[in-house]
């Protein structure tokens, strides 16, 4: 590009120019739909960007404003929709925090059970579409098959295969199926197997090693301060999982390690994700193991949970029960709270400002990806054009719950 | 100009006159019908929850390729079939109409689940309550998401539709497929066929 | 455990510090305004708190809920220490009864992470905050006029960013004969199924 009769030795010749501006998404295959990322580019690498959510956002906070706490449950499912189970027992939870109540036992070990299945769901369409969107579309396929088996489950005990809203204050909708533990014991098996087979695809794949591995590092301190949780905040080094250093239901009881990465780069972040498959599924079979066959699902109470439909056909305290639950909604007491579990992307947190009567006043969910993708600009600054999209795709940005 | 015949006899070219829409023209509309309704490059304008279900049919179990429809194309200029998966915000739809302005003729709208038909149960500042308000659409499938079985009824009544030549928007009803008691236990039954065991959920 | 937060932090604030409660298990301080940086620098510098790790923040609007001269909105900040595990929710009461001039300080200085929450309650609740880098919606789009989260906000005005098409579909049912799949129309009669004509 330089004259010929230029002296080089003056230094670099300087082309007046202008960064070009690039613009990805918000409708892009590896944007997940929803995002818009503004890159002021020198050539292919990125000098700026500016990361744009906000397409989808639904206006869950002020739709909860309106009805009862049990009609939030449909909407709590839409925010996480690839492990609409772990959000359903976290906003479940959030209200039982404030009612001071705990679940019967089984109960436990069944939410348990359900949320560790949405999470393998979870992870699987994580790494799934991070291979797909490098090019590698047979590992998403398998991903996929294998998460069929799993929405067989879901959809033999809650109705419906994706965004169930099973979950109720003080339980769940229905108690679990004659076949509930039969199925899962046949199914994870299958499941781990095709999630092997994808794995073995693309793991010692040079392409796909050279796009993640040293790609998007993040340090410990930075995804702290920015406020990670989850998945991301372990592959830097932090040991943070809710599950171990606030134990909530029973996750005491279960014996599981939480894989911590090193590096805090998109490799790092994929192989988490797939350890946490396999200790998912640890759990899940210790869970089946100390789920007892038979026993209540929902807590003995009245102000709380729905009477059985034969009770309210036939008498009038259950009538009134039900009446009074379904129209004036379950009165929480004044006050706040803030109660958290662990999503699928990190720590799911609901933050609930409740005034007495059945209506909530304010319903905040903290999302586990929101600040994970604030850190996105700072990962891909500096990086080439085409980093952006495993980087992006390691990230597990889900759009529900990012916008809620 | 009339008929061409050989002289041997056979089948004759019927030439086509302005104004005349005889069996060779009929049998050409029905050949592009048929091409167009079989090869539909998609493009999938995903966003939210339906996406899993959309997802789920393009995998294995599902299978939207058998229905020719597979290929997504995610340049709209390249595409014929926009779907539109997921809730649509008032911010997306300027996206949404843009995309739908590039894409060439012939071009047809599927939308897919509740909140692209309608707008869903979002009824609030921020959410397009339905896709029509900002696009022609030709298929509505409902549901919160729609199981892909519903979606690939959609998505041949689309072929249907195609194939008549028709653009009258449609909704997939929901179905029920007649379910008989066997010796068993329930026995699903395929349309025009006697009764057959259902044989599990296995792909 | 954590009640020596409350502690050290009212030790250190004294006056600053308007009221602290722990209800539900939630350790909670209520500060005033102009001590919210003074606060937050103390809670993440400390060595004995260590709260390092940004959890959340938000708005909470009060509308009518409060005595005439009490501020209307909250702004609500939830902070964890990795080293202790402990946390904290820091709240501070600000703005009028109209909505007008409600600022604060903002946090971007003391942890990176505190960017896009404030930006989100700038946008959904209309709190400014003073020196933040890059204060504009995020949510919303920038056409978009008001605080939708806000209490006196209608939930169903929508603010379209293009006009609508004429004449939409009704899609009232019993939908026309003409549609749905061919074969369910031919062997299902959907109306009696429900017993309907």
């Amino acid at each position: 590009m330089e004259p010929l009769d230029q002296d080089l030795a003056e230094g670099e010749l300087e082309l007046p120019s202008e960064p070009m501006l690039l613009n990805m998404g918000p409708s892009h295959p590896a944007m997940h739909g929803t995002v818009r990322i503004v890159l002021e580019l020198s050539g292919e690498t990125i000098m700026k960007s500016d990361v744009q959510i906000g397409y989808l956002h639904r206006g869950f906070e002020k739709m909860c404003e309106r009805g009862t706490w049990t009609q939030i449950f449909p909407y709590a499912d839409r925010l996480n929709y690839v492990s609409p189970m772990l959000n359903n027992v976290g906003f479940a939870l959030a209200c039982e925090k404030m009612l001071g109540v705990t679940v019967p036992e089984r109960c436990q070990h069944y939410r348990v059970v359900l949320g560790e299945l949405a999470r393998i769901c979870d992870h699987m369409i994580c790494s799934g579409a991070m291979c797909m969107e490098l090019g590698a579309f047979t590992p998403f396929l398998y991903f996929a098959r294998a998460r069929e088996i799993i929405w067989d489950i879901f959809e033999e005990e809650t109705g419906a295969r994706v965004t169930h809203s099973f979950g109720r204050v003080g339980g769940m909708a229905k108690p679990p199926t004659a076949d509930f533990k039969a199925m899962i014991r046949a199914g994870l098996p299958r499941v781990m197997q095709m999630v092997g087979e994808g794995e073995k695809l693309i793991l010692k794949n040079r392409i796909f090693l050279d796009r993640v591995e040293g790609v998007g590092k993040i340090s410990k301190e930075d995804a702290l301060a920015l406020g990670w949780t989850g998945v991301c905040l372990r592959s830097t080094g932090a040991a943070y999982d809710v599950r171990k250093t606030h134990p909530y239901m029973t996750y005491d009881r279960y014996d599981f390690d939480v894989p911590v990465g090193t590096q805090g780069d998109n490799y790092d972040r994929f192989m988490c994700r797939q350890d946490e498959i396999r200790q998912s599924i640890r759990i899940i079979d210790q869970a089946l193991e100390m789920m007892a066959d038979s026993g209540p699902i929902n807590i003995d109470d009245p102000r709380i949970v729905l009477p059985p439909k034969e009770d309210v056909y036939t008498t009038i305290e259950a009538t009134i029960q039900h009446f009074k639950i379904v129209m004036e909604g379950i009165k929480i007491p004044a006050g706040e709270c803030y109660s958290y579990t662990e999503g699928g992307n990190g720590e799911l947190g609901f933050y609930l400002v409740s005034d007495g009567s059945g209506t909530p006043y304010r319903v905040r969910i903290r999302p586990p990806c929101f600040p994970i993708v604030q850190g996105l600009s700072q990962l891909i600054n500096g990086r080439m054009i085409a980093d952006v999209v495993p980087t992006f795709g390691s990230l597990n940005m889900i759009g529900g719950e990012c916008d809620h | 100009m009339g008929d061409l015949s050989n002289g041997r006899g056979g089948s004759s070219v019927h030439v086509i006159q302005p104004g005349d829409s005889g069996f060779a023209t009929t049998r050409v509309d029905a050949l592009l019908n048929w091409a167009k309704k079989y090869s539909l490059f998609q493009y999938p304008y995903v966003t939210a929850c339906c996406a899993m279900e959309f997802m789920a049919m393009a995998s294995p179990r599902f299978d939207m390729a058998r229905f020719g429809a597979e290929a997504p194309r995610f340049s709209p200029r390249q595409a014929d079939l926009l779907w539109v998966v997921g809730t649509i915000s008032q911010r997306q739809a300027p996206a949404l109409k843009r995309i739908y302005e590039q894409m060439a003729d012939p071009k047809w709208v599927l939308a897919f689940g509740t909140c692209a038909s309608c707008g869903g149960f979002y009824d609030n500042y921020t959410t397009l309550a339905g896709i029509d308000k900002v696009i022609p659409c030709d298929v509505y499938v409902p549901g919160c998401p729609p199981r892909p079985e519903a979606v690939i009824d959609g998505l041949l009544l689309l072929q249907d539709k195609i194939a008549r030549g028709d653009r009258t928007p449609g909704i997939v009803k929901p179905r029920t497929d007649p379910l008989v008691m066997g010796p068993d236990g329930i026995e699903l039954v395929q349309i025009g066929k006697k009764p057959v065991l259902d044989g599990g959920s296995e792909a | 455990m954590s009640k020596k937060v409350l502690d050290l932090l009212q030790e250190k604030f004294g006056a600053a510090i308007l009221a602290t409660h722990a209800q539900f298990g939630d350790d909670t301080a209520v500060i005033e305004p102009g001590s919210w940086r003074a606060v937050a620098l103390f809670l993440r510098d400390d060595p004995r708190l260590g709260m390092n790790m940004f959890t959340d923040l938000c708005g909470v609007d009060y509308l009518n809920q409060r005595g005439e001269d009490e501020p209307r909105f909250e702004v609500v900040c939830h902070l964890r220490s990795l080293q202790y595990a402990h946390r904290i929710r820091i709240k501070s009461r600000i703005g009028d009864a109209e909505g007008e001039t409600v600022e604060i300080d903002s946090l971007v200085p003391v942890w990176k992470g505190a960017d896009w929450f404030e930006r989100e309650t700038f946008d959904l609740m209309g709190i400014t905050f003073k020196g933040h880098p890059d204060l504009r919606r995020i949510l919303m789009y920038p056409e978009f006029k008001g605080a939708p989260l806000r209490k006196d906000y209608p939930a169903s005005k929508t603010q379209p960013l293009i006009p609508y098409r004429e004449g939409t579909l009704d899609k009232l049912f019993p939908f026309g004969p003409d549609e749905g799949m061919a074969f369910g129309r031919q062997t299902h009669d959907y109306r009696n199924d429900r017993g309907e004509s």
